[in-house]
């Protein structure tokens, strides 16, 4: 079986698949990651959103063996190794932007990616627009685009500390 | 999906040999079409060549008359070039809205017009601007690329390496998008530049991609919104579905269409 | 650590663990030597099977097994069963056809399952899957309720010609004729409740498992109710007695009514993992979701609303056909009857109400509850009509409802449809719905949207629903073939830590937060002091699980009521400890005190003392502290609220933008108002879902054409607006919380208000309806209609 050595979450790996395994298939069956999840078939849903070399990707639409050489990032290697989370994940929790938790993965993953690419900063309508590949059936997003705009201050360093929801 | 060999060639020309090698194989570049192809099992390949370790097939470079992207380039690179944005905003504006932002990050210029999904967005540009295709072994005209749904003049073992598009002196897409899938129900592109005056309809036509011969003229004597009024699209040839009908495909061609003019200026 | 207890928006405790990517959901399950199942599924609406060939799939690389429904029959493995027997109007019980677990002779829906193919990879299963040779004869469908009920249409089941399931009604027929012989006005309406397709975002999955040694089985499942399967698949399908069947539900990622049902993937892996003694795991496809999870609402409606001339309904006349597609889920039958034809009355005094409801087989997937359940579709007819009666009386649509409402001082109030309501203030959500919204100055909205070449329009909803769902003997005697009871178990550790066992299962509503919360204020003790636990019938004595907004009405009772005892046997521990009487320990904030003294005891203390029993009343009382309540509610709960929408129309495209949309609803006591709030606007988007984007279609041969994601318009971020959302609280009268519920108030208030909008923005284009889903196509066909008329005339 073929081989592919890559990067998952700062620790280099070598895993043999089929030429056919996705990458979504490796992360959860092979190395066991198993936060990626997979909620449809047709690259719609985004709950299996990584960051392959820093850009944001649907893992159920690319081969294992493309990575070869990569470097991802799944949501498991999202926190500081001292359990402390990136502000998206503080900021999902902050404002209720997850309620059954399944596309949470991907959509945080998303967000991620979405904030990193407009340090002028987004709008609510933009992060909306932002989304457009990530379905959540739980929040009506409306959540999820709270928090989002909450972080993003803090990732783009105009905040120390994320702004608070309202009691 | 079913299994498959893999190959991943360092040079174009080790790709088009590889492909040459076995009438069976596919060329794989951002696989955005291809994967969701591959998992429903409607294809069954022999081999994948993927293109994606052939560095000589990414970059975009900007000349006083053309913009050249190569084939293996990603929307997203198209859409966030500064160069592409002064040169033909109306591409960056089209790259940026392909799919979602994960189609963007994978999705190819190439592997988009070569795979000709009667629902794509760079179809369009392509035509609409009078675009140049560059393979592995020749130049092909827009006009004479696309032949067909999800059928282009591409020899099976020809690569796509590069798209010249010419710079327009105005230029707009807009689209309506499918509710679901969110590609193009209707997209309109329309240009006027060297190539003259140029409309080009992704999505509705039930052949892929088509240009639209009334507008062109109109839009020819006159360059305004105003100039379409009136010009009907013959729903024939559109496509229909649950989300469409061939009728409602029509109206919003001439919808989309003048949206496009205005939005050109 | 701020306020923890009731009516504080503590944040989640179970985010952590989604957000890290550590959270269980069953396809993250994965068992020792574990094989897996890929079910071959019917391609046709409607086949006899001929023949099936599975020797070349036997014979695949790494195939172990290969079942078909023979297999299953030769072992007498029972068919689906279901939980709801609804009569016909004569008093005879509903058709109820056999519904086999693989199917047995012929197919009846696309999808339907015939095979299963077990083997050491999930790939292998599949490439086999495509090896079964299957010889069928395709048969004519009967693919709508209107072809079903053609003279001379195709049976679905052989024994069900005609294919009528039932034809039931409720109400006072004679009451309602009379009433409209002497009305003013008649208002008309026949309408489509579309079908949906739950699409909750973890597909089902099941890993079942069997363990040799002790002949134990275990089946881990995506459900939102594991008792209720292990009563279900235990005792009418595989005949495995409960001791030796373990249910576990672990987390789920959402479920909205479809992850109630017992499917037939639950009994196969089960079974074969009995077969073949390895773990056997099935994980759907989203592609195979849209052909094997259950469907919600698809209702055809003819409704009649009888007004005096000053707009007061007289009384109200409904038929209705319900689909239940090709067999009955498991709850199925109770959805169109007595989940809506018993809301009918809405919030209006509505004197006589006579209902139809005739339940029809169609070769297609089963319907069963989603989100809501009858009560969408008995809201949105009710609302509809009562805007088509203001729009033709040329009354005001928010006064021609300020003037049927029930007033507050008339609960408890008994409607002619069996519900009795026990509390509500429906001025009260009105008036506070109609400021949040800036109702008064709309028309300047409307003005400035014109400027801009839009058409703007305002919709409004009254709802009401009845949750909580149930009194045991009400649903009994309506055809429940179960209790709707639910249990909680309340173990205080011997530190004074608290575990609680709920039989409610949480699928993203927040239980472990809110229940903990509740726990929290009883006991005076911080949140990180209590487990909550559920989904796992091996941990919960017992229980219904969560649908019907009932987890917090009727679970969280039944954890008040446990909690009543543990305090009642706590005091009487501290009343020894503390050498008082029993009757002079008051327990506050986490305190045994001899009232009026400073003598107190912690609640530590008793905890220890009650499991460490030396200086113990040991002749009165039995060591340790742990107690089990059922709690089977006196009554439903009853919701209600008004929610109202603001569209833009885009006239060129038909395409509809939703601009705002504020609900104010009741939903009795608040525990935890984010988790509230977060409930309502999810609903809302499923409601705005329905009404402008969502629809199941099938063609004529029973083929779904909207049978994915492409095609099955999911709202996204984008196709919502910002959704702003206030309460207005009447106390539940008949539970210890005062709690009436949320998880569907959205789903069931906003379908109306959307469409209300839509129709009041094409107002000028001689609109009085829309079928949902309002869609882009679907408005520029009627301001195309309407263009042309104004042209021609």
């Amino acid at each position: 079986m073929p081989k592919v050595s890559l990067t998952v979450n700062g620790k280099p790996v070598s895993v043999e698949v089929e030429n056919r395994t996705l990458l979504v298939e490796m992360l959860r069956e092979q190395l066991r990651l198993t936060g990626t999840h997979v909620g449809c078939d047709t690259s719609q849903c985004g709950a299996c959103v990584v960051h392959v070399n820093g850009a944001s990707v649907k893992s159920c639409t690319i081969l294992a063996v493309q990575c070869e050489g990569a470097e991802v990032l799944t949501i498991e290697g999202l926190a500081a190794p001292d359990g402390t989370l990136h502000p998206m994940q503080e900021a999902f929790r902050e404002y209720h932007a997850l309620q059954c938790g399944f596309c949470t993965p991907g959509m945080v993953m998303s967000a991620i990616d979405l904030v990193q690419r407009n340090p002028q900063g987004l709008s609510d309508r933009e992060i909306r627009e932002g989304l457009e590949g990530n379905l959540c059936r739980c929040t009506g997003y409306h959540n999820i685009v709270r928090a989002i705009a909450a972080a993003q201050v803090v990732m783009h360093g105009k905040a120390k500390e994320l702004p608070r929801a309202a009691e | 999906m079913y299994e498959f060999a893999y190959h991943r060639p360092a040079s174009v020309a080790e790709a088009a040999k590889l492909l040459a090698a076995d009438p069976e194989a596919k060329l794989i570049s951002g696989g955005m079409s291809l994967i969701p192809v591959l998992k429903q099992r409607l294809a069954r390949p022999s081999a994948l060549i993927d293109l994606g370790a052939i560095p000589d097939l990414v970059g975009i470079s900007v000349t006083a008359t053309t913009v050249t992207v190569k084939g293996r380039t990603t929307h997203a690179a198209v859409a966030a070039s500064a160069e592409v944005r002064q040169a033909i905003p109306a591409l960056a504006e089209l790259a940026s809205h392909i799919g979602d932002a994960q189609v963007r990050n994978r999705g190819t210029i190439g592997g988009s017009i070569a795979h000709h999904d009667p629902t794509a967005d760079y179809p369009a540009a392509v035509l609409a601007l009078g675009a140049t295709v560059n393979t592995s072994r020749r130049s092909i005209a827009a006009d004479d690329f696309f032949t067909g749904l999800f059928a282009t003049a591409l020899e099976p073992d020809e690569i796509v390496t590069a798209v010249d598009f010419p710079i327009p002196e105005k230029a707009a897409y807009v689209k309506f998008p499918n509710p679901a899938s969110r590609y193009a129900m209707v997209g309109v592109f329309v240009a006027k530049g060297p190539m003259g005056v140029r409309v080009a309809v992704t999505g509705a036509g039930a052949n892929g991609v088509f240009r639209h011969a009334a507008m062109e003229e109109a839009l020819a004597k006159s360059w305004s919104p105003e100039a379409l009024e009136g010009i009907t699209t013959p729903a024939e040839h559109l496509n229909t579905d649950i989300h469409a009908s061939r009728e409602y495909r029509a109206h919003l061609i001439g919808v989309m269409a003048k949206r496009a003019v205005a939005k050109a200026g | 650590m701020g306020y923890e207890g009731i009516g504080a928006s503590v944040r989640r405790r179970e985010d952590l663990r989604f957000l890290s990517g550590r959270g269980t959901y069953t396809d993250d399950i994965n068992r020792p030597h574990q094989a897996y199942a890929v079910i071959v599924r019917s391609p046709h609406a409607h086949a006899r099977i001929r023949g099936i060939d599975i020797s070349a799939a036997r014979s695949a690389p790494g195939v172990i097994a290969v079942f078909t429904g023979a297999d299953m029959a030769a072992e007498k493995i029972g068919g689906l069963p279901c939980g709801w027997q609804v009569k016909n109007k004569d008093g005879t019980p509903m058709a109820e056809p056999p519904h086999p677990v693989l199917a047995i002779g012929k197919v009846r829906h696309v999808g339907d399952p015939v095979a299963v193919v077990i083997a050491e990879t999930k790939a292998q299963a599949r490439d086999a899957a495509e090896r079964i040779a299957i010889e069928w004869e395709v048969l004519p469908a009967a693919a709508t309720m209107e072809a079903a009920l053609q003279p001379g249409a195709p049976s679905v089941h052989d024994d069900v010609p005609g294919n009528v399931c039932y034809d039931w009604h409720l109400g006072d027929k004679a009451a309602v004729d009379a009433a409209f012989a002497k009305a003013c006005k008649v208002a008309r309406l026949e309408l489509v409740n579309n079908r949906l397709i739950p699409n909750a975002m973890e597909p089902r999955c099941a890993v079942g498992e069997y363990d040799a040694a002790t002949g134990d089985y275990t089946l881990w499942t995506t459900s939102q109710n594991p008792h209720v399967i292990r009563l279900l698949m235990g005792a009418f399908v595989l005949n495995i007695p409960e001791h030796k069947l373990r249910v576990v539900a672990p987390d789920v990622g959402g479920g909205f009514g479809s992850k109630i049902y017992h499917y037939a993937e639950e009994a196969i892996v089960t079974w074969a993992a009995g077969k073949l003694k390895r773990p056997v795991k099935w994980t759907a496809d989203r592609t195979e979701s849209f052909t094997s999870d259950a469907h919600g609402r698809d209702h055809v409606t003819e409704a009649e609303l009888a007004l005096d001339d000053q707009g007061r309904f007289l009384a109200l006349r409904v038929r209705t056909l319900a689909n239940m597609g090709a067999y009955l889920s498991t709850f199925a039958p109770c959805v169109p009857t007595y989940l809506y034809a018993t809301l009918l009355a809405g919030v209006y005094t509505t004197p006589a109400i006579y209902a139809e409801v005739k339940a029809v087989f169609t070769n297609t997937v089963p319907v069963d509850a989603y989100r809501g359940a009858g009560r969408p579709e008995a809201t949105f007819l009710l609302e509809r009509l009562v805007d088509i009666a203001a729009l033709e009386m040329g009354i005001d649509r928010v006064e021609i409802r300020r003037r049927n409402f029930i007033p507050k001082d008339a609960f408890p109030y008994q409607t002619p449809v069996a519900l009795q309501y026990d509390s509500g203030d429906y001025h009260r959500t009105l008036d506070e719905a109609l400021k949040a919204a800036n109702w008064d100055t709309f028309e300047q909205r409307r003005a400035e949207a014109a400027r801009r070449g839009k058409l703007r329009g305002i919709g409004i909803s009254t709802y009401i629903e009845a949750c909580g769902i149930a009194p045991s003997a009400v649903v009994g005697s309506l055809g429940a073939r179960a209790g709707l009871y639910e249990v909680a178990n309340i173990r205080v550790n011997p530190t004074g830590s608290i575990t609680v066992f709920t039989g409610t299962h949480s699928h993203g509503q927040g239980h472990e937060t809110t229940f903990a919360q509740l726990i929290a204020d009883r006991f005076g003790v911080p949140m990180s002091q209590v487990e909550i636990v559920h989904g796992d019938t091996a941990k919960v004595p017992f229980g219904m699980g969560t649908y019907g907004s009932r987890s917090l009405a009727v679970g969280g009772s039944a954890i008040v009521r446990a909690s009543d005892k543990i305090i009642a046997k706590a005091k009487r521990i501290a009343a020894h400890l503390l050498e008082a009487s029993v009757e002079d320990i008051d327990f506050k904030d986490g305190m045994f005190r001899v009232a009026g003294t400073d003598r107190v005891k912690s609640f530590a203390e008793v905890s220890l003392a009650a499991y460490v029993p030396h200086n113990y009343p040991i002749e009165e009382l039995e060591p340790g502290l742990e107690e089990t309540a059922f709690y089977d509610p006196k009554n439903f709960t009853f919701p209600a609220g008004c929610h109202i929408c603001e569209v833009e129309i885009d006239p060129e495209t038909g395409e509809v933008e939703v601009v705002n949309f504020t609900a104010v609803d009741d939903v009795g006591r608040v525990i935890n108002p984010m988790i509230v709030e977060g409930q309502v606007q999810g609903g809302v988007a499923q409601g705005i879902g329905q009404a402008l984007l969502e629809t199941c279609v099938y063609d004529e041969a029973g083929q779904l054409l909207s049978g994915s994601m492409m095609d099955y318009t999911m709202p996204r971020a984008d196709d919502v607006p910002c959704i702003q959302v206030g309460t207005a609280v009447t106390m539940c009268t008949h539970n210890p919380l005062g709690v009436k519920g949320c998880g569907e108030v959205g789903a069931i208030g906003a379908p109306p208000a959307v469409i209300g909008a839509v129709v009041d923005a094409l107002r000028d284009y001689g609109v009085r309806h829309i079928d949902m889903p309002a869609t882009s196509q679907r408005i520029w066909r009627i301001l195309d209609a309407g263009r042309q008329r104004l042209a021609a005339e």
